[in-house]
């Protein structure tokens, strides 16, 4: 039998779509032959905005491309614009002469932009922003620079206007209406994204009535000026204020035809044998400009040119704005109303806004600016009218804070139901996705994009799907992403590691610039955390940044809840004596020294000394020998011992010798966390090694060594690393230890954890196995002592920024008046 | 009131304090803890976190924001108000360099001592 024939005008997202339900359901059903009056194949428009902007190249965003029609049989005529279509008959005809007769038709021609009709609006550089074409003409234009206008301050206008603001060009951008995105924002959330513009230094002007576009005499853009005189110059002048559903070739068909082509819920005109798709479609008096709407006609018209009986019933909408950076969500309908109740949450300084309009106790609308995460849920439940009088109290934070829940978005994703939106333009449920990746063993992103279509489109519920298939995977499915260092960056711990590392990057502001930090000076947790990298890749070249440190490691004592400090002298693997014991006593009394105490790591700790004292009481415990005990440190804290054969009945080795060899030999060295010690001179075990960052036990025939124990936020007994004959072995062994955990370790991570990451085996085989680079760590261990190894108090005590201590001033009330 | 009819107290050099670091001034209802940015703008704010009293002084200070050494507080060194999730604010005693002097405004520092 000979197969029936389908012919397709436009070549849009919305036929792609299309064609993957016909042949998913039966590839074998029509000859299909597609009229696409531009000259390309199928390509995501929803991502012309990265193309503009340049985040991203035509080839990129193909959906179909040439292979795909050949695999599936289609022909595609591409700069073949259909001129007529005759009913009667059964065929079209384009512009080029080309002709096909159908079966069934579908009409997909799409819209039109809506072009103000302005004085100059024919002039030459006055663009649309609809397709590559267009963006094509704007990244020609943004090569020579210069200002561009931007009629139309909506979602089309405000993309193009970001996208050439990247390109380099400066922008203005001209606003009917009094807040930016009216239709979708209200206006606090149109403010928010307005100051977001004008801060990447985007002139936005609302209430902006454009009057004319000025010419330069030769038919070529110069300007344009508003109703209020004010005349703005531009190479470009973009307009973008909405579209128009293209319908001519549909009246000129006789079809009926109203805003758009008008079919009925079986999306079939009033003609049965043609159906119309996409944009161009006037459904229930309404047109649609979203994806989202456009595919579930797809499904249904495919449905039907199969003999089904689908039915097109409406959607409600949900936009997100595709600009980088600015997270943007809004859904339903948020005007204000006597028998409405709203919901505003609002952080200002994490620029976050959400607003939540109920009805009933029923979510009606949804904005969200900063923080979007939510957006699906809130559509879900506004989607699905779900009472929500039970969660009100706390719904505005998100469906994590609901039911007791943890705040994890993991588990936010795990409890969301099966027929959750996951993916809005793609209208993909969760159910779909989880299917999807347990029946057809799916373990990559690409795969699931591939089966699922779930973020293949615009692509920001990537986040969700990814937890989605964590959810799913469980520790199976190992994600490129990582967790960001902090807010100020993108990037994890070992990536900035790493590329310190090749990018030989030596300093905080060079990495900050080179690794595009967010912020302008980082924050609390990365400056830390850069300043040990730094000291720790580059020893000799980094000049330790002081004013990165925390309080402790500036001013090396430990402060406490009054703000008074801590000072803790060293005492070499725990052993003192009377001397120093009456040095302590005296500093003691001199200062007025509120507590003393013994540390757990076999030291004497004085409690509650003024910060302006520290460096007198350094210089006292300098003069009896002490030096600073580093007990503040991300560093060497303490090597604590037992007595030992010195001593001991059962001692089998020296074991407070060999502590105090591995603390000289150590301190001052600086670590991602602070590293604690100990050595035990039998398996009795009486200096608690096993339960260290790194233990030794001494036994017999030598030395044990221990490592990756833990006795503090948790408890974890040691792992053995293997056993050395001689002393001079073990202090190798564990300062080449120390150095791989020194050059891998996450800042405040400490050796357990990145044991536990890395792997003990591997660590054990690099530190047993291979001499060579067992001698390599040690040897660049040793090298960075020699500008570690400075004791700070004595380095303070004589005089380096010594009046830090001191108040800057003192004023009496007098001085005030 | 504007710049020019307030009266400043001068205070010490700019130099005297650390590039994103922090110097006290002693008065007597408690310390103020006087900021310099990287890019040399100064800022005074009480040195007293309201959450538990932590020297602000002694904290991290990046971009124009210092952050609490006790509890990790972030508070905006211009308004002293606390940033992020934290509720709070500290007061703010108006501050400026002229000729590499830093000045306090007197009018915010009586208002303390009254």
């Amino acid at each position: 039998m000979e197969k029936k024939k389908l012919v397709i005008v436009g070549n849009g997202m919305a036929p792609g779509r299309m064609l993957e339900y016909l042949f998913e359901k039966d590839s074998d059903a029509y000859d299909v032959t597609i009229f696409n009056a531009e000259p390309r194949v199928n390509y995501n428009r929803l991502m012309l905005s990265p193309v503009l902007s340049g985040e991203k190249a035509y080839e990129d965003i193909i959906t179909h491309g040439d292979d795909w029609y050949g695999a599936h049989g289609v022909t595609l005529h591409k700069s073949a614009k259909v001129a007529q279509i005759d009913r009667n008959e059964k065929t079209v005809t384009a512009e080029n002469g080309l002709k096909a007769s159908y079966d069934k038709l579908v009409i997909a021609t799409g819209s039109n932009p809506f072009i103000i009709p302005l004085p100059g609006k024919d002039l030459d550089g006055v663009l649309t922003y609809r397709d590559l074409d267009d963006v094509e003409k704007m990244l020609d234009a943004a090569k020579s620079g210069g200002r561009v206008v931007v009629i139309g301050g909506g979602l089309l206008g405000l993309e193009a206007a970001a996208g050439l603001k990247m390109q380099g060009m400066d922008v203005t951008v001209l606003h009917l209406m009094p807040t930016l995105m009216e239709r979708q924002l209200d206006p606090a959330a149109g403010f928010l994204l307005e100051e977001e513009f004008k801060r990447r230094g985007i002139d936005v002007r609302t209430k902006a009535n454009s009057h004319e576009i000025l010419g330069d005499g030769s038919g070529k853009v110069k300007g344009i000026k508003l109703d209020d005189g004010t005349e703005i110059e531009a190479s470009i002048v973009v307009m973008a204020v909405g579209i128009r559903p293209s319908f001519d070739l549909a009246k000129s068909a006789s079809l009926d035809v109203g805003r758009g082509v008008q079919v009925g819920d079986d999306m079939r005109t009033s003609d049965p044998d043609i159906f119309a798709l996409g944009e161009c479609v006037e459904h229930r008096g309404m047109c649609y400009g979203l994806v989202a709407p456009l595919y579930e006609m797809a499904e249904v018209i495919a449905d039907n040119l199969l003999g089904g009986a689908s039915e097109y019933t409406g959607s409600v909408t949900a936009t997100k704005l595709k600009v980088t950076g600015v997270d943007l969500y809004s859904a339903g309908d948020f005007a204000e109303g006597d028998d409405r109740e709203e919901i505003v949450l609002r952080d200002a300084s994490a620029g976050v806004y959400k607003r939540l309009v109920l009805k009933d106790n029923r979510i009606i609308g949804a904005v969200l600016y900063g923080e979007t995460a939510d957006g699906p849920w809130f559509f879900d439940l506004l989607k699905k009218q779900s009472d929500v009088s039970e969660m009100r109290e706390t719904l505005i934070f998100g469906q994590a804070y609901q039911g007791g829940a943890p705040l994890d978005p993991t588990a936010a994703v795990a409890a969301l139901p099966d027929d959750a939106e996951i993916c809005g333009c793609n209208g993909v449920c969760k159910g779909k996705i989880v299917g999807a990746i347990t029946h057809q063993g799916l373990t990559s992103l690409d795969d699931v994009r591939a089966h699922t279509k779930a973020s293949a489109s615009c692509g920001t519920c990537t986040g969700l799907v990814e937890q989605l298939m964590q959810v799913t995977l469980g520790d199976a499915y190992n994600p490129a992403a990582v967790t960001p260092m902090c807010g100020c960056t993108h990037l994890g711990h070992s990536e900035v590691r790493r590329l310190i590392k090749s990018k030989r990057l030596k300093t905080i502001p060079q990495v900050m610039q080179e690794l595009e930090w967010t912020s302008s000076g980082g924050c609390a947790k990365c400056r830390p955390a850069l300043n040990y990298y730094l000291v720790s890749d580059w020893p000799d070249e980094y000049a330790d940044d002081y004013q990165s440190r925390f309080i402790n490691e500036r001013v090396h004592a430990n402060i406490q809840k009054d703000g008074t400090y801590s000072v803790v002298p060293r005492m070499w693997g725990g052993m003192t004596s009377s001397t120093e014991l009456r040095a302590i006593a005296d500093v003691v009394d001199k200062f007025n020294i509120p507590a003393v105490k013994c540390t757990g790591g076999q030291r004497i700790d004085m409690l509650g000394i003024k910060k302006e004292d520290l460096p007198e009481v350094w210089a006292d415990l300098g003069k009896a020998g002490f030096v600073s005990g580093q007990a503040y440190a991300k560093g060497l804290r303490t090597v604590k011992t037992c007595v030992g054969s010195d001593w001991c009945r059962f001692g089998t080795q020296d074991s407070t010798g060999l502590g105090i060899k591995i603390e000289k030999f150590m301190w001052g060295s600086w670590t991602p966390a602070k590293l604690k010690l100990a050595v035990s001179g039998c398996p009795r075990n009486c200096a608690e090694a096993t339960c260290k960052d790194i233990g030794v036990i001494c036994v017999d025939s030598g030395y044990e060594i221990h490592f990756a124990g833990a006795a503090g936020l948790d408890i974890k007994g040691t792992e053995v690393l293997g056993l050395v004959k001689t002393e001079d072995e073990a202090l190798e062994h564990i300062v080449a230890l120390t150095q791989m955990y020194r050059e891998q370790g996450h800042y405040l991570e400490r050796i357990y954890k990145w044991a536990k990451r890395i792997g003990y085996d591997e660590i054990r085989s690099q530190i047993m196995d291979d001499a060579e680079k067992r001698k390599a760590y040690y040897d660049r261990f040793v090298f960075s002592q020699k500008f570690a190894q400075i004791d700070p108090w004595s380095e303070r005590v004589s005089g380096k920024d010594k009046h830090e201590f001191k108040p800057m001033a003192v004023l009496q009330a007098e001085a005030a008046e | 009131m504007n710049a020019e009819t307030r009266s400043w107290v001068a205070i010490g050099d700019l130099a005297d304090i650390p590039r994103e670091g922090a110097r006290v001034v002693k008065t007597d209802r408690g310390c103020i803890a006087v900021f310099r940015t990287v890019d040399d703008e100064v800022f005074a704010l009480d040195d007293r976190c309201p959450h538990k009293g932590g020297p602000l002084s002694q904290g991290i200070v990046h971009g124009s924001s210092v952050t609490c050494p006790l509890h990790n507080w972030v508070f905006d060194l211009a308004t002293g108000l606390a940033r992020g999730a934290d509720e709070g604010s500290v007061p703010v005693t108006a501050a400026r360099v002229e000729n590499g002097k830093v000045l306090l405004a007197a009018d915010d520092l009586a208002r303390r001592a009254g």
